[in-house]
């Protein structure tokens, strides 16, 4: 069609046009790609928005379970895990652990006794750079079933409409489930007194090749003590941090890791469900808290307990909530590490 | 005009077009893996790293070969403007290609997230984490990503403009097979 010698015509507009098409098309489905076109999606940043405070989130920090303290200790597993996971702290031994005890709230202002919800973040690293991260809580089951409903349960929560909560649990009856909870289960004056609980469920695949489905607990071997809520609010507004600080002094903290194993047709992508109390419990070894820092220069402070860090003989499940936690974390992580003089380390360094 | 003749290396072909599917994927991954919290979001970041190896490596191996063959010439009437616009976006491309996979990783050093490729095949940290620094290379992985985007697509843009209007022989020396009416 072209011969060599031809003489400059002018251009011809079709294939322009079909060029700006090409273009275009890309250019389109990209930005369908990246979520421009579709306003409804459920993006990180709309979860990690959602969960600012009226007054907005305070810089620097993560963005929910804001408020927490460091710690560090041991793993010392029994060697029992090995049944299940060939992750390599499950083989016996000790591991050194970062954790941080938390509050449920993304309020850095909240007074400890207002939280009714309590976690750990924990990573327990193995030689070789395995590392384990989880972040738990206190409650035997989760509030909602899939990371939409909670996204939704936010968006009521700190709706102005007062009626939006009141719609929210009408359409999610599992939510009266977790009130139930929150309302009859007793409140302790100590992070030390608290089961801390995965409730999203794993796969651990052992050095067979056997897969089983998973939760865990971290059980406190501190007998758990009830107060009264009007009793603890009556106590320092960060009562939390004093006692487990106090506490650390007259010796470490113990839990029990136990490994509950599903069955076939257990709830397993469900974590507002518990699972029947006969299940398999193994027993891994003992987390033992030996040392306490406060947050600001503490190690705990830059560490995503991003739940997806998972070492060999681990994996996510049917369960969708730990994708989903781990892109928001990823979320908070970033901004708090972009604001991270909004929250500056303390010229003193970290206490001992 | 004269059409050029001379035509890239099948190899420089090759990886080319291999790239090509790659860095459009890889660019597509990353768009949409930070806008979603559903379970895909896993496997698209996985494969976010897994990928950006590969271009990585295959990068440096066509940096190799261009060095080696050298490209065909441009056309003697390309205007100026369009042959330094030519060159200066496959600097960038090239550029991009290197200095992005660098960015992420370097960027989840710099975070403390271990780096753990399929197989896993754990890569080691490459910066501390540091507050400051996962900022910086993020932004830059970030913004450079949106630029890669732009570049790719002016390179689309252009790569049919010398097929379809100038009928110059530069797209038919990269195509993938010669047109039969040539």
């Amino acid at each position: 069609m072209s011969s060599p010698h031809r003489s400059p015509a002018p251009v011809a507009l079709g294939p322009l046009v079909l060029i700006a098409l090409v273009v275009g098309a890309v250019a389109a489905a990209f930005a369908y790609t990246a979520g421009w076109l579709s306003p409804q999606r459920v993006t990180p940043d709309k979860v990690v928005d959602a969960f600012a405070p009226p007054g907005g989130p305070a810089l620097g920090h993560r963005r929910n379970h804001v408020k927490g303290i460091c710690f560090t200790g041991v793993f010392e597993a029994n060697g029992a895990g090995s049944s299940l996971s060939e992750a390599p702290m499950f083989q016996p031994g000790q591991y050194p652990v970062i954790g941080r005890f938390n509050l449920a709230t993304s309020d850095i202002k909240a007074p400890d006794a207002t939280v009714r919800v309590r976690g750990m973040g924990l990573q327990i690293a193995a030689p070789g750079g395995q590392l384990w991260r989880m972040a738990m809580i206190d409650p035997p089951f989760f509030p909602v079933s899939t990371p939409q409903a909670l996204y939704g349960l936010v968006k009521a929560s700190g709706s102005k409409d007062p009626d939006a909560m009141k719609t929210f649990a009408g359409a999610h009856p599992e939510l009266g489930h977790f009130g139930a909870w929150a309302q009859s289960a007793p409140w302790t004056g100590s992070y030390a007194e608290e089961p801390y609980n995965s409730l999203n469920s794993f796969v651990f695949t052992s050095a067979t090749g056997a897969a089983s489905v998973v939760r865990w607990s971290l059980l406190p071997a501190a007998p758990p003590v009830a107060v009264p809520p009007d009793e603890l609010a009556k106590r320092a507004p960060d009562f939390l941090e004093q006692e487990i600080t106090e506490r650390i002094k007259s010796g470490p903290l113990r839990w029990t890791l136990v490994i509950h194993v599903a069955e076939a047709g257990d709830p397993t992508s469900d974590p507002s469900q518990a699972w029947p109390q006969n299940r398999r419990a193994i027993d891994v070894g003992t987390l033992t808290v030996q040392n306490i820092d406060p947050e600001v220069n503490g190690p705990c402070r830059d560490i995503n307990y991003d739940p997806t860090v998972l070492p060999r003989g681990m994996g996510t499940s049917d369960d969708p909530f730990p994708a989903a936690r781990s892109s928001a974390y990823r979320r908070s992580y970033d901004l708090r590490t972009a604001e991270a003089a909004d929250y500056p380390h303390t010229a003193a360094g970290a206490t001992p | 005009m004269i059409p050029i003749t001379q035509r890239f290396k099948p190899l420089q072909r090759a990886l080319h077009w291999l790239m090509a599917v790659c860095i459009l994927a890889m660019l597509f991954i990353g768009v949409g893996m930070v806008s979603t919290i559903a379970p895909k979001y896993l496997p698209l970041i996985a494969t976010h790293k897994w990928l950006g190896t590969v271009i990585f490596v295959l990068a440096l191996i066509r940096l190799a070969v261009r060095w080696h063959y050298g490209a065909p010439p441009l056309p003697a009437d390309l205007p100026a403007p369009m042959k330094l616009a030519a060159e200066l976006s496959h600097y960038v491309l090239y550029f991009l290609m290197i200095v992005m996979p660098l960015l992420g990783w370097s960027m989840l050093s710099a975070a403390n997230y271990p780096v753990v490729l399929y197989g896993g095949v754990h890569l080691p940290m490459v910066v501390p984490q540091s507050d400051s620094l996962h900022t910086m290379l993020w932004n830059a992985h970030f913004y450079l990503a949106f630029l890669f985007f732009a570049i790719v697509l002016l390179h689309i843009a252009a790569a049919l403009f010398h097929g379809l209007v100038r009928h110059d022989g530069v797209f038919e020396a990269m195509a993938p097979v010669r047109r039969h009416d040539r």
